[in-house]
């Protein structure tokens, strides 16, 4: 019998409900099978904590008297973008502080930057604002400097048009040269393996076929509750998949919003890649229904069974070519080596397995709380299984 | 002013040379040696901490290389802000010391400080600025 998301949350607020983590899972349906862990099991909860770099924050910064409407904005020496109305301004997590030295001299440090001023602004740390108008008969004031924190502001909302990549590649370097990249410093000769997921704890991979997840989707979002809107940019569904749905190469991803006043700074941080810029490292958690036997088939993923795409990113990714060296597993990366090209490699992540176990224990616990409830999509994603 | 401290290896030919001397005189240089000892190969092993104008130390250190002195910074000085470690593991490849070790289970690393050799490489490596060398 399948069940229905009002029932699970009828569970949940009586304390009746039965849930347990992605990795738990996978125990669960390996001694009990799929049929009986569908029924015993109500909800899966899923985490991952990494650079997310499709990430930033709307800021109403509240008016001044006399009032202004915003033509430049700047938080820390960051710029934001103003073209919205009077002060409101949208923050990007990769957008780099005006006196950076960028990549002038190699590699560049990319010491602060929007994901910084996010981290800062949740850290309750003050931040220097400031802010030129051209003046209008009803904004006329033109200049605006001071120092705010979060506290001081009316609203500011984490808004995401790309988080949470379901599966992604793992990055080497072919040439005879160390290279600075989004994936890390990478060693000549294919030196070690940089991979960026959270493989058995991720969202999306316990939910392949996007039959659960979609917008409307209450999620963990930098330590508070925050939600899907929708597909995120580059979501494609498109793409080589392994039996049961799971995607050989990057593929889906979530646009994702929340109230950044009330994350937390475990969740959230500003991250600096050298030679390549600056970013967001944030915490997301979806929790998965178990709606039916094929849920708890597809909540059992193992890294044993998610593959990932080696890519060279000397050459073939800079140049955009599809080339693909080999293709390993989470599990042979998490346990630190890989081998292609008959060469063992070291591997190291980005992403954080630790973090994201703390995240799906988190979400367990408030669903057992009670401080949790379930949301049926009002749409799926694009490519979605029904 | 700039502060560097190191860890110098003098090769036998160089022991007996008044090289500390000139680095004083010569390039303006402070030098404060924290640790002196000869090998038994009589290799002259010297940790100091040389400070004074940047461009002055760039030449002194220069004028050491130059000499035959071998020059690393000094081990002791390299932290590992456990607080601001993700532990995301990015920096156990790029270690050629095995200073980071993975603890399987729980997922999380430390940093064995003992083995560190102080290349620097996890810094440049660590988005966080978990890392920090102290020269
Ligand atoms: S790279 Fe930095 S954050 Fe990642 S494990 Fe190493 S010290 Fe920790
Ligand atoms: S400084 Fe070098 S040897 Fe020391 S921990 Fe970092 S990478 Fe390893």
């Amino acid at each position: 019998m399948p069940k229905t998301y009002s029932q699970i949350n009828q569970k949940i607020a009586m304390g009746e409900v039965v849930v347990v983590t992605a990795e738990e899972m996978i125990e669960i349906v390996k001694t009990k099978g799929v049929k009986k862990a569908s029924r015993e099991v109500d909800v899966v909860t899923t985490g991952t904590f990494g650079p997310m770099c499709s990430s930033g924050v709307f800021l109403n910064l509240g008016h001044s008297k006399p009032r202004i409407k915003f033509r430049k904005v700047w938080l820390n020496n960051v710029p934001a973008y103003t073209g919205l109305a009077a002060v409101d301004v949208y923050l990007g997590a990769t957008e780099l502080s005006e006196d950076d030295p960028e990549n002038k001299v190699f590699p560049g440090e990319f010491r602060y930057g929007g994901g910084h001023v996010i981290e800062d602004l949740v850290a309750g740390r003050p931040v220097k604002l400031k802010g030129l108008a051209y003046g209008t008969n009803c904004y006329p004031n033109r200049e605006i400097e001071k120092t705010i924190t979060i506290r001081d502001i009316p609203q500011a909302i984490l808004t995401n048009p790309r988080n949470a990549y379901q599966n992604y590649n793992v990055a080497v370097n072919k040439s005879d040269r160390v290279i600075y990249t989004y994936m890390g410093i990478l060693q000549p000769r294919m030196g070690n393996a940089n991979y960026c997921s959270a493989g058995q704890l991720s969202p999306l991979l316990n939910d392949p076929l996007y039959r659960t997840i979609g917008v409307g989707t209450r999620i963990f979002l930098g330590g508070a509750q925050g939600y899907v809107w929708g597909a995120g940019t580059q979501h494609n569904p498109d793409v080589p998949r392994d039996k049961n749905g799971l995607p050989r190469a990057p593929a889906g991803t979530l646009a994702v919003t929340g109230n950044l006043k009330e994350m937390s700074l475990e969740w959230i941080r500003g991250a600096s890649f050298t030679g390549y810029g600056v970013t967001l490292t944030l915490g997301i958690g979806v929790a998965i229904p178990i709606l039916d036997e094929k849920m708890a088939e597809y909540t059992a993923v193992s890294d044993e069974d998610i593959h990932a795409q080696v890519v060279d990113y000397s050459k073939d990714y800079p140049q955009g070519k599809d080339k693909i060296l080999g293709t390993v597993n989470y599990h042979e990366l998490r346990e630190g080596k890989i081998t292609i090209e008959g060469k063992e490699i070291p591997a190291g992540g980005l992403s954080s397995y630790a973090r994201a176990r703390d995240i799906a224990d988190i979400l367990k616990q408030w669903i057992e709380k009670g401080e949790f409830l379930l949301s049926e999509p009002v749409a799926f994603l694009p490519g979605a299984e029904r | 002013m700039t502060k560097k401290r190191l860890v110098l290896r003098f090769p036998p030919e160089l022991v007996e040379q008044p090289i500390t001397y000139q680095l004083i005189r010569d390039y303006d240089l402070m030098i404060n040696i924290l640790q002196a000892t000869v090998t038994p190969r009589e290799e002259g092993r010297l940790v100091v901490e040389i400070s004074g104008e940047r461009k002055a130390l760039e030449k002194g250190l220069n004028y050491l290389s130059q000499l035959g002195v071998g020059m690393q910074p000094l081990a002791q000085d390299v932290l590992w802000h456990q607080d601001k470690c993700i532990h995301c593991t990015a920096c156990i490849p790029l270690c050629p010391a095995g200073a980071f070790v993975l603890d399987r289970e729980k997922h999380l690393i430390s940093f064995e400080k003992e083995r560190c050799i102080a290349c620097g490489l996890c810094v440049r490596a660590c988005p966080y600025k978990a890392i920090e060398i102290l020269f």
